[in-house]
């Protein structure tokens, strides 16, 4: 479901990760955002799957049509493109929002933009 | 290039006390540009930016000689910023470059926003974030060397061609391209000097001063002042103080009454929205185009890939702030 990385790419970059001389700097801060990646991918193995499976969920009922993630979502954007869909549709929009914050509990659980967006009635 | 021995052979024309750099440190270089720190054998501070050989010029980057004309023109307005000692000439041996004073301060916004030594001046800084933007927009422009004009419907554009150029399918982002496009104020009859940058990272705040040091010209052009009043809203940078939307540390009538104060032309929350709801998508299509040097190959750190799941935080702010305007 998530791409730019996809986990695979992440799992090869970390793959490419070596250990730097101790005490440098730059080595350190590589350091931490490999654990910052490995955490991303158990996230990611843990919640994927049902991410997936309620954006999947959700684009059938939205969009009224059959087909797997990619499809349906492709065909979303599409329809936002040409305008067959608009920005501020409250059905659109509880869709964006629904996957964003399952993104994000994956990609960055700590961000505070999730507090924000809950903190809104 | 030896950088540390082309400055030491510049020190006396930096100061007439000086005979040599010391201390000549890097601080820091993307593709664009390097900064060096060093000291000259009189004690005096300074850093030397400078375009590293065979450095690709990114599309949107000034040359350096017009990063140190605007330090040039915006400091006798009143706008901290560090003062220009000298742009390097081919004799220099150092390139595209120039000197300038180092200031002290800090630069880390987790700190200007959180830590217990910033507490006194946060409550007074948005307002001085508008004082200081007013002072940069009504800059006069004859006298200014040549810089780029924008307007909102031509970034809209031109980053949506990024995104598509990404072949990222984000249906946040769909929407966002959308939304703003019906939104995107007409170009102003006469565009003003607009900073570019002007969020935390790139502001330079002493515990005791305040805002000392506006820094990093590099994307300065001509357009919506708008513009630099939405950035610093955006809220990648408010180092979790959400509730705190001008950077982490103020209100939006705070900065807007420094803004009007100062004599900048007063804008509407609405239109400081429209920019900080831009801002928000210009960072998500820029964390994807950081992934893409990660995907092509060009730079295939772990670093450069997780930066593009970053891209999902500027989701949230945009679904945040659709749901507000709907």
């Amino acid at each position: 479901m998530i791409t730019h990385p996809t986990a695979v790419e992440l799992t090869e970059a970390l793959a490419g990760v070596e250990a730097g001389p101790p005490g440098d700097a730059r080595a350190a801060f590589i350091a931490r955002v490999a654990d910052n990646a490995r955490a991303t991918l158990e996230r990611e193995a843990a919640l994927g799957p049902a991410a997936e499976a309620a954006a999947v969920g959700r684009l059938r009922i939205l969009l009224a049509r059959e087909g797997d993630f990619e499809t349906l979502n492709a065909e979303l954007c599409a329809r936002l493109r040409d305008g067959r869909l608009t920005p501020l549709d409250p059905a659109v929009l509880a869709h964006l929002k629904a996957s964003a914050l399952d993104q994000l509990a994956i990609d960055q659980p700590s961000y505070w933009g999730v507090a924000a967006l809950q903190a809104l009635r | 290039m030896d950088v540390p021995a082309a400055l030491s052979a510049l020190a006396p024309r930096l100061s007439h006390a000086a005979t040599t750099a010391t201390g000549v440190r890097r601080l820091s270089g993307g593709a664009s540009q390097e900064t060096w720190a060093f000291d000259l054998d009189d004690g005096t501070p300074l850093i030397l930016r400078r375009r590293p050989s065979g450095g690709s010029m990114s599309a949107a980057a000034l040359p350096l000689s017009t990063e140190a004309a605007l330090l040039a023109a915006v400091a006798p307005r009143g706008v901290p910023a560090p003062e220009v000692i000298h742009v390097c000439e081919p004799g220099d041996g150092l390139g595209e470059a120039y000197v300038m004073r180092r200031l002290s301060g800090e630069t880390l916004g987790k700190r200007i926003v959180r830590d217990e030594a910033f507490a006194a001046i946060r409550p007074g800084l948005a307002r001085r974030c508008g004082e200081v933007l007013a002072a940069i927009h009504t800059t006069p422009l004859e006298g200014l060397p040549p810089l780029n004009v924008s307007d909102a419907a031509g970034e809209l554009a031109r980053y949506e061609t990024v995104y598509r150029q990404s072949g990222a399918r984000r249906p946040v982002f769909e929407a966002a391209f959308r939304w703003l496009e019906e939104r995107a104020p007409p170009p102003l009859e006469r565009p003003m000097l607009v900073h570019g940058d002007f969020r935390n990272g790139n502001l330079m705040v002493s515990p005791q001063a305040g805002l000392v040091g506006v820094l990093d010209w590099e994307l300065a052009h001509l357009g919506d002042p708008a513009e630099d009043l939405g950035w610093i809203c955006v809220n990648s940078w408010r180092f979790g103080e959400w509730r705190r939307p001008v950077g982490g540390f103020g209100d939006y009538q705070d900065l807007l009454d420094g803004y009007a104060i100062a004599g900048g032309e007063p804008v509407s929350l609405g239109r400081l929205l429209f920019w900080q709801a831009l801002g928000s998508l210009k960072w998500g299509v820029m964390c994807l185009m950081m992934y893409a040097s990660f995907a092509t190959g060009v730079d295939s750190s772990i670093e450069r890939a997780m930066i593009g799941r970053r891209a999902s935080e500027t989701e949230i702010d945009l679904v945040l702030l659709m749901e507000q305007a709907a």
